[in-house]
């Protein structure tokens, strides 16, 4: 009960400043838009190759935007030294995880929905014929990112190049959730049910467990700063 | 160096030796790909070993976590840096082959992607060592990335294996898809054994080095 | 309780790497006492603060808050503790009724408006309750910090320079609330670079030089003066 309402607090507190300031939100939906013109010239102007590339193209747009936004995630905590007092706060740490986990999965589901809609209005892609399943597969992704993305955000808010160490950390323990989602929604897209991708599904799922799982057991040796 | 340490040097040496004349004079000339098979005796091995590395810094991570006992945070920081060396002979051998073989030096095929993956992921753990000063917090910090790490080796294979082989038709490098000849067995036997002797000599000798460093900094 | 000193540091090393910050330091803050940490910067006085507050781990000797010990008891040692630290633990775009909020859930204290309400009073932040802090002064900011520490009713203040970026009147409501909490039972350490004001609730002076303790004395009859002269002498012989 303590546990949740500790969860709770350090999500609202995350929300609530994201609201009044809207330093991230802001930044990320410029960087979305400015996404979506790269692709374009990337790819030109051929409606056909881009529908081919799309499923790749909008993960390729959720996880860089997703990594700016989580960079950014333990920034008001290092301000005025407020990790000091979450590390002193009594009780498992883990719900500090939690709680942060559940802020970074709430802003990244936000701007990934924008990212469709853009995508859905410039690119003429047709996204609404299955919300449900694309839901299915996108939430599941989602938060394997947000999983092991907060974990090492918290790793590398301490380090000097943190700007440079946390991609690079992040990439590449996180290429099965990249594919997993990749396919998947390539799948949900041509009208496949989520039956056909199941393997797909069990792997995020898996991926999701794990890194939730390893979060939730290491947090307290990553903020013993 | 320790003597117990020149005696794994030393049985090592002797077991790559064996392993060479192994691959070399005892192995038959393979029928279909001729003395370019012979490459496997490394480049199998290599990889191998790789894997049990990465194994023990698993292993090692969870010891320092629970216990925070220094050696454990040497024990990983060794493995990961030998497992990264083998990694990247097998990546290396695996080109070598694949040039007359296949024709290229480089396709993305399942198991290179899979592992050069790996390789990636284990060269940013040790970045992540090397940009962090406080020692102690470095260890901390690593072990966490070896146990994610570890544990995402078999997503890692699984979702790139399932990547290429819904797209495209099973690879030529396909394990298990012949049985092979017990000579041949048998020198892979020989060259894996001597490699997990040259991983325990490495890993020993670089465990002594950092204790050493560690030593003269503290 | 008298079994156990509220503060008790016996031969207390920490070195980061090959750089020693406290060599050797035993101290001991009994109930109802309020010691000043006194020494020029880089000696050690924060060092020994986050080890008792269990933020660093020491690298030899003993440290106990309570009774318990900071390195292996850490988390019995946090609920006896307040840390007023050298940042404020506040979240700028939260008010202080919202961070005070935050922190008392966190802590799993009571958080009710009326208990956060009562300690924004006592620091005469409640005009400005549900004003974000963005928009504060570095003192007002300190006052908030206060009103977290009071919040949790530690046994145990460890304050660093708690006078810091106050004004006359929040320095005098700062003294008056030391004085209450000794009276109350609670010990106090705390570090001060000045030697006016943040004597006035200290007995005891304890002054650092190069890691070392140069100094532990009463502070009974000294004139801010005497320390001074004190403390230069210490610090002279001390580097």
């Amino acid at each position: 009960m303590t546990y949740a309402r500790r969860s709770w607090i350090v999500l609202w507190k995350d929300l609530l400043s994201e609201r009044r300031s809207k330093e991230t939100l802001n930044a990320l939906f410029f960087f979305a838009l400015l996404l979506l013109f790269l692709f374009q010239f990337a790819l030109g102007a051929d409606r056909e190759r881009l529908t081919a590339a799309m499923p790749g193209l909008l993960w390729l747009g959720f996880i860089l935007s997703g990594l700016v936004g989580l960079g950014r995630a333990f920034l008001a905590e290092r301000e005025n030294d407020c990790w000091e007092g979450l590390l002193l706060a009594p009780g498992d740490k883990s719900a500090i995880y939690l709680g942060k986990v559940a802020g970074n999965l709430v802003l990244m589901l936000f701007v990934e929905a924008v990212l469709l809609v853009l995508f859905a209005v410039f690119f003429d892609v047709d996204l609404g014929a299955h919300p449900l399943r694309l839901t299915v597969v996108i939430g599941l992704g989602t938060l394997g990112f947000a999983a092991v993305g907060t974990l090492f955000a918290a790793m590398t808010a301490h380090v000097r190049a943190r700007e440079v160490l946390f991609p690079v950390l992040l990439l590449p323990v996180q290429v099965p959730l990249l594919l997993g989602a990749v396919e998947a929604t390539e799948a949900v897209l041509l009208g496949e049910p989520l039956g056909a991708v199941g393997h797909w599904l069990g792997l995020l799922a898996a991926a999701d467990a794990i890194y939730l799982t390893v979060g939730i057991l290491t947090f307290d040796a990553i903020l013993e700063a | 160096m320790t003597s117990r340490e020149r005696v794994l040097g030393w049985v090592a040496g002797l077991g790559l030796t064996a392993g060479f004349v192994m691959a070399f004079g005892v192995a038959p000339r393979e029928a279909t790909q001729g003395n370019v098979q012979r490459i496997m005796y490394l480049h199998v091995p290599a990889i191998l070993v790789a894997y049990l590395a990465f194994g023990v810094v698993l292993v090692a991570s969870v010891i320092y976590l629970w216990g925070r006992a220094a050696g454990a945070d040497r024990l990983a920081h060794a493995s990961a840096e030998v497992g990264v060396v083998f990694t990247s002979i097998n990546i290396a051998t695996g080109a070598i082959w694949g040039k007359p073989t296949w024709g290229t030096w480089w396709t993305w095929d399942a198991r290179l992607t899979s592992v050069s993956i790996m390789f990636v992921i284990y060269l940013a753990y040790l970045l992540l060592r090397a940009m962090i000063e406080d020692r102690e917090r470095a260890a901390r910090f690593a072990a966490v990335l070896g146990i994610v790490a570890a544990l995402d080796i078999p997503l890692v294979h699984f979702s790139v294996y399932w990547w290429r082989t819904l797209h495209q038709p099973a690879t030529l490098l396909r394990p298990g898809s012949t049985p092979m000849d017990p000579p041949f067995v048998l020198a892979l036997i020989v060259n894996l054994v001597a490699f997990v002797l040259l991983y325990g000599y490495f890993v020993a000798k670089r465990v002594r080095l950092l204790r050493q460093e560690q030593e003269v900094l503290a | 309780m008298a079994l156990h000193p509220p503060i008790r540091v016996i031969g207390l090393r920490k070195a980061f790497g090959a750089h020693v910050v406290l060599d050797d330091v035993s101290l001991e803050v009994r109930p109802g006492e309020a010691v000043a940490l006194v020494g020029p910067n880089g000696a050690g006085k924060t060092t020994l603060l986050r080890i008792l507050a269990t933020l660093l781990r020491p690298s030899r000797g003993m440290a106990r808050v309570a009774g318990y010990d900071c390195a292996r008891e850490a988390e019995r040692v946090r609920a006896h503790v307040g840390l007023l630290a050298h940042g404020a633990w506040v979240y700028e775009d939260l008010t202080p009724v919202e961070n005070l909020r935050f922190w008392a859930t966190l802590g799993g204290l009571p958080h009710g408006r009326d208990a956060l309400s009562g300690a924004l009073a006592a620091v005469e932040l409640d005009r400005v309750a549900d004003e974000r802090v963005r928009t504060f002064s570095l003192g007002m900011k300190r006052r908030l910090a206060l009103a977290r520490v009071v919040l949790a009713r530690p046994s145990v203040l460890l304050l660093d320079e708690p006078h810091a970026g106050l004004d006359q009147r929040a320095g005098k409501w700062l003294d008056a609330h030391l004085g209450g909490f000794k009276a109350a039972g609670g010990a106090i350490l705390m570090t001060t670079h000045s030697f006016g004001r943040g004597l006035g609730v200290a007995d005891r002076i304890a002054i650092l030089a190069a890691g070392r303790l140069a100094l532990d004395a009463p502070l009974g009859g000294l004139t801010p003066d005497d320390v001074r002269r004190l403390y230069e002498a210490s610090v002279e012989d001390g580097v």
